[in-house]
């Protein structure tokens, strides 16, 4: 079943198209990735389904509820992770979960939360303590705190080491076992062949693929004609860069 | 059940316990870095002891008609706090808090981000407070600066005057990009406040327009002083002064949250 659907969205900032037509759905329990190169809309789009942004067009579902009109209801339900979003130097670890844990009515135990993300070492610690990866632990944590059914994470792994990555790859898939629909954004494709079901190449503000990664990887092999492709392949294939391959 | 009611379901915490919550931390974070607790409190009195230090500002002067430097130059300690609070500290908070996406990723829970603000003013407030009782307190005790002769113009003004200044300092962090231009334009301003209040030429050496402009600029350093020395009479325009006050107060925090940029 659909638990987000998006039809048709167009965003521009100015002058700027940021995102000329996007459409997509997501199941219940996927984990969705929201692929493209640098600029490619893949923010602004996950943006304007968080409600964060106000689309310029385009029908917006999420949980049944317009990201645009039912703000407030879509933030109880909807965890995002935001790119780029810091935390005050020297908050302590815990100080932050309990904080966001209280703008919930029902938040997760903050505790188990901890456990879950593997940083109830470093619960006193403050946050420019924290190394980039249990920043970004602790930035899925907040995310999670408030028991969303959908949480969406942008660039998640991005700066981490690949140690780091690969624990946060594991969270990931921790998340979705406890029964929460994940929506990533991501510039990596092992990342995204890893971890998703399905993807969404963006491409300059349009969808150029939507497919399962094994059958964008058996497409992209086909069209090379023999010797097995990777996704990244097929991304670049599907960016305009074929000339490259 | 329909998806729409499990999603609405769940109820909000009341607002009173959030902003509890918010500002609990924000105390912590504050009192982690106390350098604006120390310059705002603690640096007005000191400065003013300093200047006791030299015996010739400690002698009653016809220049002061009849008072010391020290009692003519308190008000202007007391200033000195307020804006080192209000008008340098509340902006640099903020737009550090802009640039980094702390108000950014509030703005994605159930809570709008206001309450963050609404936490800042509450310790910014608070600690203009403990800095104003600091100084008269001191200024008594040690100096021997007598209290405030007419206490409830003089807690009026207080008030009025203070929150003019949170209120500029606010617009200052409405629109401000980030903290290294908060600094810049909180300091100009800072400048300003302080050469009408007399940091760097006592007042009576100010030429007649910046005295003026003290009458009418926050935190109205004018009626402070006639209100700490007495010198309230009713040809004393100080029910404009504080209407004036009062006035910059609205129209600056109106135009600061028209204009207030979340990131």
């Amino acid at each position: 079943m659909a638990i987000i659907e998006v039809a048709n969205l167009r965003k521009r900032y100015g002058e700027k198209v940021a995102v000329e037509d996007v459409s997509f759905s997501v199941d219940e329990g996927e984990i969705f990735g929201v692929l493209g190169p640098n600029g490619a809309g893949k923010t602004t789009t996950v943006e304007c389904v968080s409600g964060v942004r106000e689309p310029d067009r385009g029908r917006l579902r999420v949980l049944g509820l317009d990201p645009s009109t039912d703000r407030t209801r879509l933030r109880r339900v909807l965890g995002i992770q935001l790119q780029e979003a810091r935390l005050p130097d020297r908050i302590r670890v815990v100080e932050a979960l309990r904080m966001y844990a209280s703008f919930h009515q029902h938040p997760a135990d903050v505790g188990e939360l901890l456990s879950m993300l593997d940083i109830t070492d470093r619960a006193g610690a403050q946050y420019r303590t924290l190394s980039g990866g249990q920043q970004q632990r602790l930035s899925i944590a907040l995310a999670l705190v408030g028991r969303p059914r959908v949480a969406v994470l942008d660039e998640l792994t991005t700066g981490l080491d690949p140690r780091a990555r690969r624990e946060t790859w594991k969270l990931v898939e921790r998340v979705r076992d406890s029964g929460v629909t994940i929506v990533l954004v991501s510039h990596f494709m092992d990342e995204a062949e890893r971890l998703c079901d399905r993807v969404a190449v963006v491409d300059r503000g349009r969808v150029a693929a939507l497919d399962t990664p094994e059958r964008l990887v058996a497409r992209a092999s086909h069209e090379r004609g023999g010797g097995r492709a990777t996704l990244e392949d097929a991304f670049v294939s599907l960016t305009g860069g074929g000339d490259l391959l | 059940m329909s998806t729409t009611e499990r999603a609405g379901a769940p109820g909000r915490p009341p607002l009173p316990a959030v902003l509890r919550s918010v500002l609990a931390v924000e105390v912590r974070l504050f009192l982690r870095e106390p350098l604006t607790l120390v310059l705002g409190v603690a640096m007005p009195s000191v400065v003013l002891f300093g200047m006791a230090a030299i015996p010739a500002l400690r002698e009653p002067s016809p220049d002061f008609g009849g008072m010391r430097f020290i009692d003519f130059w308190a008000p202007t300690a007391l200033v000195l706090g307020l804006c080192l609070v209000g008008v340098s500290h509340l902006p640099a908070v903020i737009g550090t808090y802009r640039e980094n996406g702390v108000l950014r990723r509030l703005s994605t829970t159930p809570v709008h981000p206001g309450v963050l603000l609404v936490a800042q003013l509450i310790i910014v407030l608070a600690t203009m407070a403990l800095s104003s009782l600091v100084l008269v307190v001191a200024s008594w005790l040690v100096l021997d600066i007598g209290l405030p002769q007419r206490p409830l113009l003089f807690a009026v003004a207080l008030v009025t005057g203070s929150a003019s200044l949170v209120a500029s300092g606010m617009l200052v962090a409405a629109v401000v990009p980030s903290a290294r231009a908060a600094n810049g334009v909180a300091t100009l301003l800072y400048l300003v406040v302080m050469l009408v209040g007399g940091l760097f030429l006592p007042r009576f050496l100010l030429p007649e327009v910046l005295v003026r402009m003290g009458e009418f600029t926050p935190p109205g350093v004018q009626l402070l002083m006639d209100a700490w020395w007495g010198r309230v009479d009713s040809t004393n325009p100080h029910a404009v002064q504080l209407a004036v006050m009062a006035g910059i107060t609205v129209l600056a925090a109106a135009a600061a949250a028209r204009l207030f940029r979340w990131e």
